[in-house]
């Protein structure tokens, strides 16, 4: 419970776009993700706004390949 | 309950770019910062600035700070301060040449200089031709700017205390402020963080109307604590709105899609903008395109089951200027209204961007108030910088890539003068034992609350209020009507039930919180913006539809104590130079 509270929080940005996206997926998606899916998610929060909104348009390849599928879960939403 | 006490030098509340750059002056100054943060320092909303900053380097076109200061004294429709107007257009080149030692990887000219481009509302000889002055970092400033700042700031020993949230202002009875009242979200727990000066960098509270372009967090904390402590709100009638956000969302559609070619259509499939603009049409300037906006929904020819948005047209374009030339509008129309602006029109409606109004300070960040007979008297230990902060520059409308030059300059000036202040403040005065009274007994309040509003329906009302109410364009009976509204709405915010009563990372508590920041910035909106008969600026009403200097050419003061208005003229004496005498201001 206080785990989906805190990673709402950090879901909290400085772009509108990714307060939209990112509330959009832990909504829909968080509760059903796996440990390492949680893992991914981690690392991609912890990127700056920038880069992870470039990622999630596209205009920017993923470095890490093992991120890819829970991008394109941030992509497709 | 006993509470945790914390000493500091200086206590800042707020990270973005206005709070990391006072922070660093005192840091590197030797004194002991803490900087409080809702989110991590690099995520404030300062990030969200692509455009730049405004500063007269002259490297591409001709330019001096003199240029730079009739059109900020201009664009501001003449409310503007002319002192603090001069001081920062005089300052802007030194800011920047400072940020580029701090390593901020501004663009280059192939010379090595330092790259600008131009920007709206940027004149050379007084008016002249378009001038060339923004420094930028490609497409994302903010961004960089932020990260510079952080590093610095991390080298200088600044503490940063994140995922914090500033409650309230401790004042002693002669109303000097001696600390803030704070929340740790990670442990639930509130603190009395004391200090020898307090700086209020919050960013603005975009986040009051329905259609924002803000991002969640810019929700006023600062002037909700300014405004319990009976501190006044400067200008808040003055909010700019970009014509075109997505409609449900706020993301912003850049001009730049007009400008290739895209138009606004009415739910007749009517171009409208032939009607309020036959020149310019579409590609009319921002105020006006948004007002038209406003009219068509009042009219009746919105589009959609509520009739309340217009549609931007673009699929009459090839698809692949769409993709080449207007890179990212398609993710973002899919993404947040659903529609592919390749086979399909972008609903969009004017959306709320920045606050002009604010916390009433001088030119060196210290919050001044009307006292006795003097009208700007500045409250000990207490100063604000950035959205939040009124010096005023932007006056009754900003220009683009002002807003940033602004948080470095008066972030700097802030940083100095508390230096200066603390000079002869050397030890902390006592904290009153009632401290922290208020801000438990709200907290209290909240959990005890019984049968009580829920706080996101509360928010989603006032927003919907103030948009429907105080938008782009005003009229005299919706603004009465919305001064009735948003007061009860405030009464609902102060009984606001949360379920979740656990001290430990409770967000609902937060929000509750936010909301009640949002009400004071929401009802000092409304009472200002229904006493100011006149348009100026981003200031647009139907009864009163020019500019009136005989009466109008004053501040507005609300105090949020007995909801009570009062003036204060504006500085129109320059540090240096004659004063600009307010003109038509056409472009």
């Amino acid at each position: 419970m206080k785990e989906l509270d805190r990673v709402r929080w950090r879901c909290r940005r400085g772009m509108l776009e990714l307060d939209i996206v990112l509330q959009r997926f832990v909504d829909k998606h968080y509760t059903q993700l796996n440990e390492t899916e949680l893992q991914q998610f981690d690392t991609l929060l912890n990127l700056p706004d920038n880069d992870l909104w470039d990622m999630i348009t596209a205009k920017k390849e993923m470095g890490d390949i093992k991120l890819q599928p829970m991008l394109r879960l941030l992509q497709i939403d | 309950m006993a509470i945790t006490k914390r000493k500091f030098d200086v206590v800042i509340v707020g990270a973005g770019g206005a709070g990391m750059r006072a922070a660093l002056q005192l840091s590197e100054a030797g004194f002991k910062v803490t900087v409080l943060s809702k989110v991590f320092p690099t995520r404030s909303h300062t990030v969200a600035a692509q455009g730049g900053i405004a500063a007269s380097l002259g490297n591409v076109t001709e330019d001096n700070w003199h240029w730079h200061m009739y059109d900020t004294v201009k664009g501001s429709d003449y409310l503007g301060d002319q002192d603090a107007i001069e001081f920062m257009c005089r300052q802007a080149s030194e800011v920047v040449y400072e940020l580029e030692h701090f390593g901020m990887p501004f663009d280059r000219l192939e010379n090595g200089k330092i790259y600008q481009r131009p920007f709206g509302g940027q004149s050379q000889n007084f008016g002249g031709a378009q001038a060339t002055r923004s420094c930028a970092a490609a497409d994302r400033t903010g961004h960089a700017l932020l990260h510079t700042l952080y590093q610095r700031n991390v080298r200088a020993n600044t503490q940063f205390f994140i995922e914090w949230m500033g409650l309230d202002l401790i004042r002693d009875e002669q109303g000097a402020v001696l600390g803030v009242t704070a929340l740790e979200m990670e442990t639930g727990e509130v603190m009395a963080l004391q200090a020898r000066a307090v700086l209020l960098a919050t960013g603005g509270g975009g986040r009051v109307f329905q259609a924002s372009t803000n991002a969640f967090i810019n929700t006023g904390d600062g002037l909700g604590m300014a405004a319990r402590s009976g501190i006044p709100l400067e200008d808040m009638e003055f909010w700019q709105f970009h014509p075109t956000g997505v409609y449900g969302a706020g993301v912003l559609i850049s001009e730049a899609v007009r400008g290739e070619g895209g138009y606004l259509l009415n739910k007749d499939g009517e171009r409208f903008m032939e009607r309020y603009a036959p020149n310019a049409r579409d590609l009319a300037s921002r105020d006006v395109v948004s007002r038209a906006l406003t009219m068509e929904i009042k009219e009746g020819r919105g589009c959609g089951n509520n009739a309340d948005h217009l549609m931007l047209k673009l699929n009459h374009l090839d698809a692949n200027i769409i993709n080449m030339r207007l890179p990212g509008i398609r993710e973002i129309a899919i993404k947040f209204a659903q529609v592919d602006p390749i086979k399909e029109p972008i609903p969009v409606v004017p959306t709320a961007h920045y606050m002009m109004g604010g916390i009433p300070t001088n030119l060196y960040g210290q919050v001044v108030v009307p006292y006795k007979t003097g009208p700007e008297e500045v409250v000990q230990g207490l100063y604000a910088v950035g959205e939040c902060a009124c010096i005023s520059v932007h006056g009754a409308n900003r220009l683009g890539t002002n807003s940033l030059l602004d948080i470095l300059v008066f972030g700097r000036a802030a940083g100095s003068q508390i230096i200066e202040d603390l000079k002869k403040i050397s030890h902390h005065k006592q904290l009153p034992t009632s401290a922290t009274d208020k801000s438990l007994a709200r907290l209290a309040r909240l959990d005890s609350q019984k049968d009580g509003e829920s706080v996101a329906q509360v928010a989603d009302v006032l927003r919907k209020t103030m948009q429907a109410h105080c938008g782009v364009f005003r009229f005299a009976d919706m603004l009465k009507e919305g001064v009735t509204k948003i007061s009860k709405l405030v009464e609902q915010a102060d009984h606001t039930e949360i379920r979740d009563k656990s001290r430990v990372f409770n967000t609902a508590r937060v929000e509750a919180l936010e909301l009640t920041n949002l009400a004071e910035v929401a009802l000092a909106t409304m009472v200002s913006a229904e006493a100011r008969k006149e348009s100026r600026g981003a200031h647009a009403r139907d009864d009163f539809s020019i500019r009136d200097d005989d009466k109008w050419l004053k501040h507005t003061l609300y105090f949020s104590e007995g909801r009570r208005l009062d003036y204060k003229p504006v500085r129109l004496k320059p540090l240096t130079v004659e004063s600009f005498p307010p003109k038509a201001r056409t472009y």
